[in-house]
């Protein structure tokens, strides 16, 4: 039985049509359909935030959607919003502070603290680290993460 | 993991959504936000053979002060029902217990309709609707009811909802003259679901707490309504042997179970502190 849908929808401003089974969640789409590899696949039930992307200008996880309910949405990943320079100076800022190690997580975190930054420009210490509770980082102890956010923060406040 | 093949449909009327409900009777599901269908089919938790994805239906979607009272659409996002000034200031304990639901990635998907449907004994809003009184609206084929929460919310992960019943909106009377809110919760991290939560709604006049209602999420199978520790605070102003009196007598209000992450002595313990947190918020 063929199950297989067509969707037609911009990726990091690029429009794709393809035919995806149902089932395929928007990350696996992502990385295997699109081979845009940067958005990664922790735990696929919604708690790691590796699979952060943007879907219409709004954050969500790209494991809890499917590919089919993004027929004709605007998705986002870290290879659009770096590429445009969106992020080059929160990417500065945790190569700097030494926010990543293995950089699993940093994708992630990357896209979770720019929309944080983009509702809350001044956000304090306690803020990002709410914010950023549902990102894991399995090496960095998270330290190092808040405070490159809060120095990119500070930094555009001063621009 | 990956979920088991299944159909996806898209209806475009609530109509046609109805009407697919019928036709695949138990084997289908409807999709919200997704945010706990989802990772059930990642598990293999949940297998239907087709998803019925409202997000597109007209409508369902607003917030609005009717007649009625203030009409949440079931498709409301948890993050669009936090931003909402109508839900501010006409329900503020939901805006209030809003950003305790997950993370901001969750809540932009999460629904309305979606979190009562589930009926999550830890979840925050389905305490908050017992707390004001508040109604389910659901339709069917033909059909069309206003459920109280207090039936609706039947047992774990259990609700009133008869096969193929969708849930439409929920309706809150707006706060009255008087009425503060205050929605508290403990989780271990925030964003978890909680540990205990504490919907807390009373009327005050002039220091002194008229009326009384707590609802507890995270103690039962359902929201809790904490009625003996509602009448010790009735009609008294709350000072710190009040306050005390009424935290003993949640200990016959409550009976929660104990898991892996909290025992139930743990849980009374926190639903205590939940009270005097809140009332002291809402007296001040
Ligand atoms: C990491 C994480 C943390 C979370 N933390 C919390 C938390 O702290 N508090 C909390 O409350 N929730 C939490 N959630 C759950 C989240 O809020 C869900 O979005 C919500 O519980 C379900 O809403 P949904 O719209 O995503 O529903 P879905 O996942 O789409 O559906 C859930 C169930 O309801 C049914 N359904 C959905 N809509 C309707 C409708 N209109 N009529 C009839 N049936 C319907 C579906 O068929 C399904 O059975 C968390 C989720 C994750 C992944
Ligand atoms: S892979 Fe999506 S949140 Fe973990
Ligand atoms: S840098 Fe390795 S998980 Fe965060």
């Amino acid at each position: 039985m063929d199950l297989a849908i067509q969707i037609s929808l911009t990726v990091n401003g690029v429009a794709v049509s393809r035919r995806v089974e149902p089932r395929q969640s928007l990350v696996d789409f992502l990385r295997y359909g699109l081979e845009l590899t940067g958005s990664h696949v922790g735990c696929e039930h919604g708690v790691c935030g590796a699979c952060t992307v943007r879907v219409d200008g709004a954050i969500a996880r790209g494991c809890l959607m499917l590919a089919v309910q993004c027929d004709g949405c605007r998705v986002e990943t870290i290879e659009g919003v770096a590429g445009t320079g969106e992020v080059f100076d929160l990417q500065q800022a945790f190569a700097q502070e030494n926010a990543l190690q293995c950089g699993f997580c940093t994708p992630g975190m990357l896209l979770t603290a720019q929309d944080l930054l983009a509702r809350k420009p001044a956000a304090s210490a306690q803020e990002i680290r709410e914010a950023l509770s549902g990102n894991y980082c399995r090496c960095t102890g998270y330290h190092a993460i808040v405070e490159a956010v809060r120095k990119t923060a500070e930094a555009r406040g001063r621009a | 993991m990956k979920p088991v093949p299944f159909a996806y449909h898209r209806p475009a009327s609530l109509d046609e959504a109805l009407a697919l409900m019928e036709r695949y009777g138990a084997d289908g599901r409807v999709l919200a936000g997704g945010q706990s269908l989802v990772p059930a089919l990642n598990m293999r938790l949940a297998a239907p053979a087709a998803l019925i994805d409202i997000n597109r239906l007209p409508g369902l979607d607003g917030i609005s002060l009717e007649p009625e009272g203030l009409v949440i659409g079931a498709l409301a996002r948890h993050e669009a029902v936090e931003a909402s000034p109508l839900v501010a200031r006409h329900a503020p304990l939901i805006a209030q217990a809003m950003p305790h639901v997950g993370h901001r990635a969750i809540r932009t998907r999460g629904t309305v309709g979606g979190t009562v449907a589930l009926a999550d004994p830890a979840a925050e809003l389905p305490a908050c609707l017992v707390a004001l009184d508040a109604i389910v609206r659901v339709t069917g084929r033909g059909s069309r009811r206003d459920i109280p929460v207090q039936r609706f919310f039947r047992g774990i992960y259990t609700t009133d909802l008869a096969p193929g019943e969708i849930v439409t909106a929920v309706v809150a009377l707006p706060i009255g003259p008087g009425w503060r809110s205050r929605f508290t919760e403990l989780a271990r991290r925030h964003g978890d679901y909680a540990l205990v939560g504490l919907a807390a709604h009373c009327r005050v006049e002039g220091g002194v707490i008229r009326e009384a209602r707590l609802a507890f999420c995270g103690v039962g199978a359902t929201p809790v309504r904490a009625s003996r520790a509602e009448a010790t605070l009735s009609g008294r102003r709350p000072d710190a042997d009040v306050v005390a009196e009424a935290g003993r007598a949640l200990d016959a209000d409550l009976d929660p179970p104990g898991d892996v992450h909290a025992s139930p002595a743990l849980r009374r313990h926190l639903a205590r502190v939940l009270l005097a947190r809140a009332v002291a918020q809402i007296v001040t």
